[in-house]
């Protein structure tokens, strides 16, 4: 009972000093907020300024050839990033040509084809699958994925594709195509979630209006739904690639670290990130590390133009649905 | 003619149905990883995840046997600091976010947020490093958590102001019309009435810098042995898991697989918890 009325006076009192308004309070609680939301902006600025500094050495003696020539010789000195940005490229590419078809299929699913009770079950299993860490995967891909590549899709890639310049050579198991596989899982998870999104915001009475034209199911699917979201699936497929590019740990893990271009995705490979991941600690010389340096730059300038165009795309589409839903 | 009609109709509901079914493989191609990675860590991982393992440090290289508790520990210590700056940081900025800005700052800011959330965590582990590991001359948990911290404030920030932005308007003009100042119905009725959300935020955020590595290899370092001080180079788990995985012992990549099914352990009770908190709304935070 005492503590009751003791609560109840203590809630009292509180509410009496709630009940005078302190103009100083408010401004205070508001330049905080407005500081800690400016914290990224900061950032944004930060990032750019230290890559900036940390490679302007590296930038000022290599000029423009720093992307354009292949020769990676910490010894002599000598630093020329195509390779990894050629490694960074096709490995994301591979990546792309494997996730999409199977995210964009998997999102028509969850929203248009999937029986309703499977719909929550499965989406929680790709939400698991995103929150898996990278350096696990890459762990798996090391002891189990590459030995099963070099076992059984990779001699039947040669056998049948062998013609082209893509599957030649040994197939020592680390390799682009390797690389490419396990970003592919990596991204499938958010090219799924922001397609299923995308989708859901299609209006219904699309579907209805396709569904009244005695369209099938997949009819519907692929006309009244795909067709008209396919500037979202855009923006999902883009973010997807975004996050591609960046991808370490696991790409690192699986490989094999070679700086060359070579045609065959049987042979090892290396990208910005991985180059990063392996070295950075290593940098015995100044103009190493500015080196390094200059490849994140470089990584960092892809990323946010690749996530650039990924916002974009995807806003002017949400906007644009919002806009519709409300008329 | 009818029967022309007839067979195309029938031809039209095969291909719908084959397309179902391409749909359904492609669905189960995509979760197909999850199962195949969780069944090789439970196979390679569970022999190895005992006593030892919890209560013990790594054994020198060569010997067999020792356990991965200080990396277990160092983890839980670089989560403490990262949260110590980013969730803070986060919130607040939510918070000035869905309650302060104008629409044309909100835009920017929001934008911006997003823009880093896409930020490879590569990066931060080379901005980390310049600003902190090269200025005070050695790696240390500090610079370790700050890199986890920065990767925590945009997307802590971006699922802070969803929240609160879902709070109904009429608490805060029964708040107001009862004369409390704005900030305190911000802080005790707004925020508080979104606290399930924002936790959310902050556990999802958690989970993922829990697991992140590539921003620790050049800023925590890595550690055989117990962190003594902040300024000094501290083990991490994920951290722990590469060296392992890259190393030529078998002895080590027992431990790796160990490690990873702890680590992963973590991650996903972690994520049911928040599946438990958000139950009955649609869990679409990123």
């Amino acid at each position: 009972m005492a503590v009751a009325a003791s609560m109840a006076m203590e809630e009292r009192s509180a509410q009496a000093r709630m009940a005078t308004p302190s103009r100083l309070g408010d401004k205070a609680f508001e330049w905080l907020t407005l500081a800690m939301a400016l914290v990224v902006l900061v950032l944004v600025i930060l990032i750019g300024w230290q890559l900036w500094i940390g490679s302007s050495l590296a930038i000022k003696k290599f000029g423009f050839h720093f992307l354009t020539t292949s020769t990676w010789d910490p010894v002599a000195e000598q630093f020329g990033a195509l390779p990894f940005i050629y490694g960074t490229l096709v490995s994301s590419l591979i990546a792309l040509l494997i996730a999409v078809p199977l995210s964009i299929a998997t999102a028509a699913y969850l929203t248009e084809l999937a029986p309703l009770w499977i719909r929550q079950p499965l989406v929680s299993l790709i939400e698991m699958l995103a929150a898996i860490p990278s350096v696990i995967l890459g762990l798996w891909g090391i002891f189990v994925m590459i030995p099963w590549l070099r076992q059984y899709p990779f001699p039947v890639l040669k056998r049948f594709l062998g013609w082209t310049p893509f599957f030649t050579g040994p197939m020592y198991g680390p390799s682009m195509l390797a690389g490419g596989i396990i970003i592919a899982i990596m991204i499938l998870p958010i090219i799924t979630s922001v397609s299923r999104e995308i989708l859901r915001s299609v209006p219904n009475l699309q579907r209805e209006a396709a569904y009244a034209l005695g369209a099938t199911r997949w009819e519907v699917t692929r006309i009244a739904v795909l067709s008209y979201a396919k500037n979202g699936l855009f923006g999902a497929v883009i973010l997807g690639l975004g996050r591609a590019l960046g991808e370490t740990m696991a790409v690192t893990m699986v490989i094999g670290n070679t700086p060359q271009i070579a045609a065959s995705l049987f042979q090892p490979g290396y990208t910005l990130a991985s180059v990063l991941a392996n070295e950075f600690t290593e940098a015995t010389t100044d103009m190493y590390l500015q080196a390094l340096f200059e490849i994140g730059f470089v990584l960092f300038g892809i990323t946010i133009l690749v996530n650039l165009l990924a916002q974009l795309l995807l806003r002017t589409i949400t906007t644009a649905s919002a806009t519709r839903a409300v008329q | 003619m009818h029967f022309e009609r007839a067979s195309n109709h029938t031809w039209r509901k095969i291909k719908s149905t084959l397309a179902s079914t391409i749909a359904f493989v492609s669905a189960i191609l995509v979760i197909a990883p999850l199962g195949l990675v969780f069944f090789h860590l439970l196979v390679n991982g569970a022999g190895s995840v005992n006593w030892d393992f919890f209560t013990k440090l790594p054994a020198p290289v060569g010997a067999v046997g020792g356990g991965m508790v200080n990396a277990i520990v160092g983890s839980l210590e670089l989560l403490a600091l990262a949260g110590a700056i980013g969730i803070p940081v986060g919130v607040l900025g939510g918070v000035y976010l869905a309650e302060y800005g104008s629409a044309r700052i909100n835009l920017v800011l929001r934008f911006l947020a997003d823009v880093l959330n896409g930020v490879p965590s590569i990066t931060w582990g080379v901005v980390v490093y310049g600003l902190v590991v090269l200025r005070f001359k050695g790696f240390s948990a500090y610079a370790g958590g700050l890199a986890l911290s920065l990767i925590m404030i945009p997307l802590i920030l971006r699922t802070t102001e969803e929240v609160v932005l879902l709070v109904p308007n009429g608490y805060r003009e029964a708040a107001l019309a009862l004369g409390v100042s704005r900030w305190k119905m911000i802080v005790h009725i707004v925020m508080k009435t979104a606290s399930k959300g924002i936790i959310t935020g902050i556990l999802l955020a958690l989970a993922r810098v829990g697991g992140e590595t590539a921003p620790l290899l050049f800023t925590a370092f890595g550690n055989r042995f117990w962190n003594h001080s902040l300024s000094q180079p501290i083990a991490a788990l994920p951290l722990q898991i590469f060296t392992y995985a890259i190393s030529p012992y078998d002895d080590w990549h027992r431990q790796a697989w160990a490690g990873a099914l702890v680590l992963v352990t973590g991650v996903f009770c972690v994520n049911i918890i928040v599946r438990i908190l958000t139950r009955g709304r649609s869990a679409s935070v990123v």
